[in-house]
């Protein structure tokens, strides 16, 4: 029995994880991943088994807490964006040598385009680098399929399994057929080897000998995968391979049948005998990814001696940016209509701080302050505050990764640089910040910490911050000077102040902390409102 | 049936409750559906598009191929332009002429109408007046939605249940007046057309 329910792609993993038993979802917000956690906090079934669900402080925590949840013997989750894998990719490499107990599904959604990032990482390479089985859905229904999927295959192999998705999948709907109940959650139980989470040398070696043995059962899956398929066409001049939601962007130009042969995509490894049908039929090979051209390098090996291999590294596609109908459209030669146009150019609409916001208070204070230093000496990092480095404020010279503003300043007046000034947020700051602010102490860094406070994670939807009202005492049991430590009320009418402390701090040689704090109007509004 | 609309609109405008009705109303006339959202920095403030497809028939791309879209419908006119290289030659845009100006560089007004009134096939109006008038400022959504829906082959009963179903929740008065608001739109638009 089933039943259908319009999804995004994103809600359609989470449905699909409590259907297929989790005990709880790990994650630290990112778009696009964000609502795969939103969904299942919300669902009823898993407020009812009350599964784990809270956010964590970031990716890694995030990973090693399914970690030990998988250990236990339990089904977990664990959902990121692209670039948290990085901030996770300690763990995530070494789990593939461990393997795992409770079956362990890794989604990650990669941001091709970068809509909401700073990169546009494809994920895939990771599960390549881990030599574990990546899954890459083409829709809204196979989204949900695969993650059930995802977690049977993690379990019965003992391997975590990545799921991975790009931002039109994650955030787009569509009806998906559902199971009728969900399955029930996995009883306690140890994993039967004491020594499978030891990575001792001797024992590590081992543990990697048994995750190369199981590279040809992970090919054989591909092989044998539903969700890989090779459908024939007629005209042999050009045969296709379409992974993940590539394929509707092939099929959408070709509504009836293809006129050529073509191959899905949506298990890794590559399925090697099914691309090698394809291969012996076809003249030329036609490769659409989303992301970057993986499937395409494989294809063409160093040399290039077999078939010629077109895609984003000959050309006929773009090296950058996501795929679209009109794109893949154009590497297949076929004309299309091109719309109405506009003859004026249109002004662009960039994003900004919101009417209210206490951000403005603090750019206001900086940039007068600075106006007497120079330009160029302000670090930033990842949050609503890096819209700061667009007019009207332009008060930012960085935005790179989280928590990198703390550090970034630290070297730079380690090399001299005066006045040195990081401008933080409250989630940035507890996700990244704190370990930076230490190196700092330690060494008596000349610098200027602005933790501008919003007591949210703004920039990905106002979730709850994870050190609500207790940022000054984590600096303070950092090693921060309590005398150097100042928390205010950023408001207009505190403008005088800001500017007072951010001069008198600039002026004391060492770290000093200065934490502008007011809610989020977003969150505030959300709350009158509920 | 196959009706590709492309949403458009300035975050925090609300674009996704016109979406959510008609989606409502697709699945209840057992159609396909396949709606890309924009979520993420855009939200704060930034242009922002949706795009809605249904059809009859099963759907592959979640987004619309250039010159293939029926219908731009944009609650603020300047956004009403942005993607006009969506739509089809027959296509219509239908927009709402209150500017959302949160930029420093917000084109003349004036001449943002014009050149949306210059456009082959297009309905202008002024959503937020004619909200009010229905009874509350705050519905001008759903008269967009009304003003689009006589181009959008859905039956006018689902598209009230949908409406009726999605403001339920805020009680009877809302109900009443996002139809009206809904009903005014719908009959602006239809005057438009016999002119
Ligand atoms: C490693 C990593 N994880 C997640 C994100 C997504 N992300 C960008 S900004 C942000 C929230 C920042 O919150 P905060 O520092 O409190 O600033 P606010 O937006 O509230 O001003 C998140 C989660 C990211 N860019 N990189």
């Amino acid at each position: 029995m089933t039943h259908k329910k319009l999804l995004l792609g994103v809600e359609a993993i989470g449905q699909g994880a409590i259907d297929g038993g989790i005990s709880g979802v790990y994650a630290y917000p990112g778009t696009p991943s964000t609502e795969i956690t939103e969904y299942i906090q919300e669902n009823e079934v898993a407020i009812e088994r009350n599964l784990h669900r809270q956010w964590s402080a970031n990716e890694k925590t995030a990973m090693e807490a399914a970690l030990g949840m998988s250990y236990a013997g339990k089904r977990t989750l664990v959902c990121m964006k692209h670039v948290g894998l990085n901030v996770a990719a300690d763990v995530f490499m070494n789990i593939a040598v461990t393997g795992i107990n409770g079956g362990m599904v890794i989604a990650v959604a990669d941001d091709p385009s970068m809509h909401s990032s700073q990169n546009e990482q494809d994920s895939r390479y990771y599960g390549r680098f881990a030599m574990i089985p990546v899954l890459e859905p083409s829709d809204q229904q196979e989204a949900y399929d695969l993650t059930l999927a995802g977690l049977e295959l993690s379990e019965k192999n003992g391997v975590p399994v990545m799921i991975r998705i790009t931002t039109r999948l994650a955030h787009s709907r569509s009806g998906v057929l559902l199971m009728e109940k969900a399955r029930m959650e996995n009883p306690i139980s140890l994993p039967s080897d004491p020594m499978q989470f030891v990575l001792l040398p001797a024992n590590a070696r081992r543990r990697y000998q048994n995750l190369l043995n199981q590279q040809d059962r992970f090919l054989e899956l591909s092989e044998q995968s539903v969700f890989n398929k090779f459908e024939d066409g007629a005209d042999r001049s050009l045969g296709i391979v379409c992974c993940g939601i590539a394929v509707n962007y092939f099929r959408e130009n070709y509504p009836g049948v293809s006129p050529y042969p073509w191959v899905k995509i949506s298990q890794y490894p590559l399925p090697e005998n099914l691309l090698k049908q394809l291969e012996s039929q076809v003249d030329e090979i036609l490769v659409l990814e989303e992301g970057y051209p993986l499937v395409e390098e494989q294809l063409r090996g160093f040399f290039q001696r077999g078939k010629k291999i077109l895609g984003r590294l000959d050309g006929t596609l773009p090296r950058a940016g996501e795929l679209n109908p009109d794109l893949v459209a154009s590497a297949l030669h076929l004309e299309k209509p091109v719309g109405q146009e506009l003859q004026s150019t249109l002004v662009n609409r960039p994003p900004a701080l919101c009417k209210g916001c206490g951000h403005h208070d603090t750019y206001r204070a900086l940039n007068e302050v600075m106006e007497e230093h120079g330009k160029g000496k302000v670090f930033s990092d990842i949050g609503c505050y890096t819209l700061g480095a667009l007019p009207p404020y332009s008060s930012i010279y960085s935005c790179v990764d989280m928590g990198a503003s703390v550090t970034m300043a630290k070297g730079a007046a380690d090399a001299g640089l005066f006045p040195s000034v990081a401008v933080i947020g409250d989630s940035t700051f507890t996700h990244s910040g704190i370990t930076g602010l230490l190196d700092a102490v330690n060494e008596q860094s000349n610098i200027v910490l602005i933790i501008g406070d919003n007591e949210s994670i703004s920039m990905t939807g106002g979730q709850d911050s994870s050190a609500l009202g207790r940022i000054e005492a984590i600096c303070e049991g950092v090693g921060v000077l309590p005398d150097h430590i100042h928390v205010l009320e950023s408001l207009p009418k505190n403008h005088e102040i800001l500017v007072g402390l951010l001069r008198q701090e600039i002026a004391y040689q060492g770290v000093s902390v200065i934490i502008p704090r007011r809610e989020c109007i977003q969150k505030l509004a959300r709350r009158k409102r509920n | 049936m196959k009706c590709d609309i492309v949403l458009a609109g300035v975050g925090g405008q609300g674009i996704l409750s016109i979406a959510t009705v008609l989606g409502l109303a697709a699945i209840e006339n057992n159609l396909y559906l396949k709606q890309a959202e924009t979520h993420g920095m855009s939200q704060r403030g930034g242009a922002v598009q949706s795009y809605l497809r249904l059809s009859d028939q099963p759907i592959h791309s979640d987004l619309i191929p250039s010159g293939e879209a029926q219908l731009i419908l944009s609650v603020e006119p300047l956004e009403s332009l942005r993607y006009l290289s969506f739509l089809s030659e027959e296509g219509y845009v239908i927009t709402n002429t209150t500017p959302y100006v949160n930029i420093p560089d917000y084109p003349d007004v004036e001449g943002v109408l014009k050149t949306i009134a210059s456009l082959p096939h297009q309905v202008a109006i002024d959503a937020e007046f004619v909200a009010k008038e229905s009874g509350n400022a705050k519905s001008s959504n759903m008269v967009m939605l009304g003003a689009a829906s006589p181009f959008i082959d859905l039956p006018l009963e689902s598209l009230e249940a949908a409406i009726r179903s999605i403001f339920a929740r805020k009680g009877e008065e809302m109900v009443a007046v996002n139809l009206k608001a809904f009903h005014a739109g719908r009959s602006f638009a239809e005057q438009t057309l016999n002119h």
